[in-house]
């Protein structure tokens, strides 16, 4: 059983009577451990997808199981809950909270989880140990750099141990360099057995992954599966040939 | 819809919601105090009507409790709720023509009283001059019209105190000495005012003399006064003794008929001039022309034991002096019940108007409240958007918000009740009165919890339209 699977689902917007359909009957599976970058232009439906895929909105047909558990109909409070235990967020323009520092900023999601201020801070200091910034808690994030805010975000995504990992544009925002980095952890939190969803419009950003889906007019139109075609055993051909 | 699947196969994908818990409060209540440090100046401008509204509450209750106390001291000084008054009054209209029988009250109703109604716990009688009479010693004239000859009893009822010299006794009754007790304003008249002379006058020993006849004063009451004249007299008090020890002439005193300005009810109490009853009957009533058989009393005064019974214990009274005075009304009852009652009501109508200005200003505090809390939700739809994402539900961003508002409340009503001294000292600098406003904890505690209760409710509209934003639309919001 998928960890995450979509069955038929649509997102139908109305607009002025005219009827725009977002999302338009995808059915998609992801699996725990999986590695899965969603490509596509803008306005191709993409960012609808990562939607309801990280539990922000809800499609208006179709079922979302997650984790054995069917979400489609959950209200925003409850989606809120899967939200907070289940998934990690990561945005491209960081979306820290300037007037938090480092360690509060981490800190956040437990708040909402009900975690006691003790646990709460030793979690979040080990979460920023892994993302090498255990040094930097009291700082805001305007002192920090890109590379490093946006280890803050991971770290603030995997704070409340989610089973899946959404990194919306992650590198958008950084030099390649960093952004490489970046993908590298993310490469390590999905071989932890986390579900990575990158969702990007950069097609090298998405030649990381394994498996690629590709967007167009609310309809899955390619997809690429590294694993089950076998490519992944050839040497640096998984990852693009960008294995660092 | 159901959520709760067999299939779920972790403990991690709780649906049910978590209840806001102590660390999730108080952590919005810092986020509440830092938004208020972050914008200072904003803060303090929308806390400004809290803090007029409440401090003028408290305030205003504070003078109202002033007023308040101050007439309580003076019934109290007169002697109570429990004091009841019986004066001799005209026979009425349709007994005019019994007018002949009517024999006033006389020292026979005093016993028949105190012998028929247990209840009366001391009963007074006073007969009074019916011109004031012209007081004489020390080369000065003084006119009073609170000049009486009294049973012992009377003192008690008055609540005098004695403070020089002594009462009058069953001797000096019996034989209608000449002596008299007099109050310290009396003293003040003819002798001079302690404030003046530098040293407390006793005139005890001295004569003087009423309606040109001769009286040795044998006694002086206390000085009665209100907290707020104590207080002006203390400081006058230093105040010269300051400028004494500093070798400069003392001031001739404050201004005379100063007393005056204080209570009316003290100035009256130090305005007695006491003799005993016989005196007065012999010496400037039994010879007179038309004197009546008897003495005539000019009132009775007369205090109950129980002040939850004076209905009962008022029947009786009239009923036995119904029966002495063979059924003519040539006698009226005063009780301090109205006077008590108007107390009361005007305490009640000085709240009411008062409490509505400093309602209205609360009022317009929470209106301030609401106003910043909606621009400062406007300007965090980004931060509010992100709460969500990590999982913030919209019950966390409800409370956080109402948090805030209340914290702004909660901060204004403390400023509020530090300020409302300052106000307090400011009113009675502008416009002094006899009575000192009394700050009440109950004042306190009542406006500050109605500035939280305003901070609350200012906070619910802006908090529920900052629950009800949407995720994705908040977090695209720049």
């Amino acid at each position: 059983m998928a960890l995450l699977e979509l069955r038929n689902v649509s997102k139908i917007y109305h607009l002025g009577g005219e009827e725009i359909r977002a999302l338009d009957d995808v059915s998609l599976d992801l699996e725990q451990g999986e590695f899965v970058s969603i490509i596509g232009p803008s306005g191709s439906g993409k960012s609808t997808l990562m939607h309801i895929l990280g539990c922000l909105d809800s499609p208006t047909r179709g079922n979302v199981v997650l984790a054995g558990t069917e979400i489609a109909r959950a209200s925003a409070r409850e989606l809120a809950r899967v939200r907070n235990r289940t998934i990690g967020f990561v945005f491209q323009f960081f979306n820290l909270l300037p007037k938090l520092n480092v360690l509060q900023n981490v800190e956040l999601p437990m708040i909402y989880a009900g975690i006691g201020g003790k646990e709460r801070r030793e979690r979040a200091e080990k979460a920023l140990e892994m993302v090498e910034l255990g040094h930097r808690l009291k700082n805001r994030p305007n002192q920090l750099s890109g590379g490093q805010q946006q280890r803050v975000a991971i770290a603030r995504a995997l704070v409340n141990n989610p089973k899946i990992i959404l990194a919306d544009e992650p590198t958008g925002n950084l030099d390649t360099h960093t952004g490489e980095l970046i993908l590298a952890l993310f490469r390590r939190l999905a071989s932890e057995g986390r579900t990575v969803i990158l969702v990007t419009h950069n097609p090298e950003i998405a030649a990381v992954t394994p498996r690629r889906i590709e967007i167009r007019n609310g309809k899955i139109a390619h997809q690429v599966d590294a694993k089950l075609a076998g490519l992944d055993r050839l040497p640096g051909a998984a990852h693009g040939g960008r294995n660092p | 819809m159901s959520l709760e699947s067999p299939r779920v196969p972790s403990t991690e994908l709780q649906l049910t919601d978590l209840p806001v818990d102590k660390t999730s409060l108080g952590n919005a209540v810092m986020v509440g105090l830092k938004e208020i440090w972050a914008h200072k100046f904003r803060s303090a401008l929308t806390m400004l009507g809290i803090v007029l509204g409440v401090s003028s509450l408290v305030a205003m209750s504070a003078m109202v409790q002033g007023m308040e106390n101050g007439q309580r001291e003076a019934m109290l000084a007169i002697g109570g709720l429990e004091k009841v008054r019986m004066e001799a009054q005209r026979v009425p209209v349709e007994q005019r023509h019994l007018r002949d029988m009517a024999r006033g009250m006389t020292l026979a109703d005093v016993e028949a009283l105190k012998a028929g109604v247990p209840d009366i716990e001391v009963i007074a009688p006073e007969m009074r001059l019916e011109l004031d009479p012209t007081l004489q010693a020390n080369g000065k004239y003084h006119r009073t019209f609170m000049t009486g000859g009294i049973l012992p009893e009377k003192v008690r009822i008055m609540e005098h105190e004695v403070e020089h010299g002594r009462m009058f006794n069953d001797i000096d009754a019996s034989e209608a000495r000449p002596v008299c007790i007099i109050g310290t304003g009396i003293r003040d008249e003819l002798f001079g005012r302690p404030e003046d002379t530098g040293a407390e006058v006793v005139p005890v020993g001295k004569t003087m003399t009423i309606n040109g006849q001769p009286f040795t004063i044998i006694g002086m009451f206390k000085r009665y006064e209100g907290e707020q004249e104590r207080k002006q007299r203390l400081e006058s008090e230093a105040e010269r003794q300051r400028l004494k020890s500093e070798g400069k002439a003392p001031p001739k005193g404050p201004a005379r008929g100063q007393g005056r300005s204080g209570s009316f009810a003290f100035w009256i109490k130090n305005n007695t001039v006491y003799m005993p009853l016989n005196t007065m009957w012999h010496r400037f009533q039994a010879g007179l022309s038309n004197a009546p058989p008897e003495p005539r009393l000019s009132n009775i005064e007369l205090k109950v034991r129980d002040f939850s019974k004076i209905e009962q214990t008022l029947a009786k009274i009239r009923n036995i002096m119904m029966v002495n005075h063979r059924g003519i009304e040539d006698f009226a009852f005063r009780t301090f019940e109205d006077w008590s009652a108007d107390i009361d009501r005007f305490v009640k109508n000085a709240r009411m108007s008062g409490g509505l200005i400093a309602g209205i200003s609360l009022f317009v505090g929470g209106i301030g409240i609401m106003n910043i809390m909606l621009a400062s939700i406007s300007e965090r739809i980004r931060e509010i958007g992100i709460r969500k994402a990590v999982g913030a539900g919209g019950l966390d961003i409800f409370v956080q918000i109402l948090v805030e508002s209340t914290v702004i409340a909660v901060v204004g009503g403390l400023l509020g009740l530090a300020f409302s001294r300052l106000v307090v000292m400011g009113i009675a600098w502008v416009a002094p009165t006899g009575n000192n406003p009394v700050i009440t904890g109950g004042a306190m505690a009542l406006a500050f919890g109605f500035a939280v209760v305003v901070g609350l409710l200012a906070g619910i509209f802006p908090a529920v339209k900052a629950a009800r934003m949407d995720v994705i639309q908040s977090l695209r919001y720049d």
